[in-house]
């Protein structure tokens, strides 16, 4: 969040409260929970590190949303780092992986089973997911990011599918066995 | 459940394929009950048998065994006329192919079955006319099929499933043909058409297409494996993946 919340000011000087605007409107339903006091504790943090300046304040000094920040040099370094950057967020598949094999091993749970109640709750994601998509107007930024959201889901289904046929061939050799 | 409630239900649904030991059960002791309003997924592989137990839902097919109820009707022991009459007016399909007929307008197909139902011809353009509104069509509605892209072939065939009012809409792998953008206009569709309260069963192998529903069917080998209820689930996970704290 500090990074993007530098790269907006890159555009311009800006305050809280519209920066808090800006980043609502391409996050959509993501940006829901976000707490209101966030943008300033972050902004606050990077005046600290240096990163950005508070420009002026114009209004009463209680009211923080009033403050207008500016990168500094070394806030402009770091956008240009972070917009160079590559990075994978990284899908956690390896536990319920490591979860299947072990339930297996042990006998403590069937897999099919365990399978069966993990799609159970991507689909209900996906439904989620599915329904916040339809409901943003076409082309919309925050559309865009529920469809990497209904991409990434769609993909652990299909990986849970070949979980499925992987474990079933698996009950099957043991009870031929 | 009220069985009055259900506009669909099946019981100890079985529909066979050859004999002897090349025997095959494609659907294999099904139990089923679609509550009016409800919009049902049936999810599965390839070969599973979700689109024999459409076409038994719909009167299609004839069950080898078990019973097929529509609004508190059996179907499955009418003659052929009564059953005709019947899916005509009571079941909209729609295929993966779109079915249509080529040498029909958009329109013209859209009015076909409300004319095949006794509707006069004002009363089933008029009903052409508003369902193409509906769907977004009403500029292309005297194009062929020919000149209409696959999306919208499919919505044409969506608001002919729609032209006589019926109890439940069948659909069969409704974005098979479809790419992404023509698969949300679909969606958007079924959508609209659940939030309208029109009974839905769905069958498909596209899980965005299943977690639209509010119930889902998991099928393997002819049997149900699963059934989910997907409705009124919601979390707010969304909110949350944007963590409080970087």
């Amino acid at each position: 969040m500090q990074d993007a919340v530098l790269a907006m000011l890159a555009k311009e000087p800006s305050h809280g409260y519209d920066l808090r605007t800006r980043l609502r409107q391409s996050l959509g339903p993501l940006g829901e929970s976000m707490n209101p006091g966030q943008i300033y504790v972050t902004l606050a943090r990077l005046e600290k590190a240096g990163l950005v300046v508070c420009e002026r304040a114009d209004g009463l000094p209680e009211r923080p949303e009033r403050k207008v920040y500016a990168l500094t040099p070394a806030g402009q370094q770091r956008v240009a780092a972070w917009l160079t950057e590559v990075g994978w967020p990284k899908p956690d598949l390896a536990e319920f992986h490591l979860k299947l094999v072990a339930a297996a091993a042990a006998r403590l749970a069937d897999p099919m089973q365990l399978v069966a109640a993990q799609r159970r709750e991507l689909l209900r994601r996906l439904r989620e997911a599915q329904h916040a998509a339809l409901a943003e107007p076409a082309g919309s930024a925050a559309a865009l990011l529920l469809e990497g959201v209904v991409l990434r889901l769609q993909a652990d289904l299909r990986w849970l599918d070949a979980c499925e046929r992987a474990w079933s061939k698996v009950d099957d050799e043991s009870e031929g066995a | 459940m009220n069985v009055s409630s259900a506009v669909v239900r099946a019981h100890g649904l079985v529909k066979q394929h050859g004999r002897g030991q090349g025997r095959v059960r494609a659907v294999d002791d099904v139990d089923l009950e679609v509550p009016e309003g409800q919009m049902l997924a049936v999810m599965g592989p390839s070969g599973c048998g979700k689109s024999t137990l459409l076409h038994l839902l719909g009167g299609l097919e004839r069950p080898s065994d078990g019973e097929v109820w529509l609004a508190g009707q059996r179907i499955d022991t009418l003659g052929e006329r009564a059953l005709a009459r019947l899916r005509r007016r009571s079941v909209g399909f729609v295929f993966q192919a779109f079915h249509l007929v080529e040498e029909l307008s958009a329109a013209e197909n859209v009015e076909l079955p409300a004319l095949l139902a006794g509707r006069s011809p004002r009363e089933a353009r008029r009903r052409a006319h508003s369902l193409l509104e509906r769907v977004g069509l009403d500029a292309r509605a005297r194009h062929l099929p020919s000149q209409l892209s696959g999306g919208q072939r499919q919505r044409v065939a969506i608001a002919r499933a729609l032209v006589n009012d019926p109890l439940v809409v069948m659909a069969d792998e409704p974005t098979g043909n479809l790419d992404t953008a023509a698969t949300l206009d679909a969606l958007r569709i079924f959508e609209d058409l659940r939030a309208a309260g029109q009974t839905l069963v769905i069958v498909t192998h596209d899980e965005r297409v299943a977690a639209t529903a509010d119930r889902l069917v998991s099928m393997r080998d002819g049997m149900f494996v699963d059934d989910t209820r997907l409705a009124g689930t919601g979390t707010g996970w969304l909110g949350g993946l944007i963590g409080p704290e970087d």
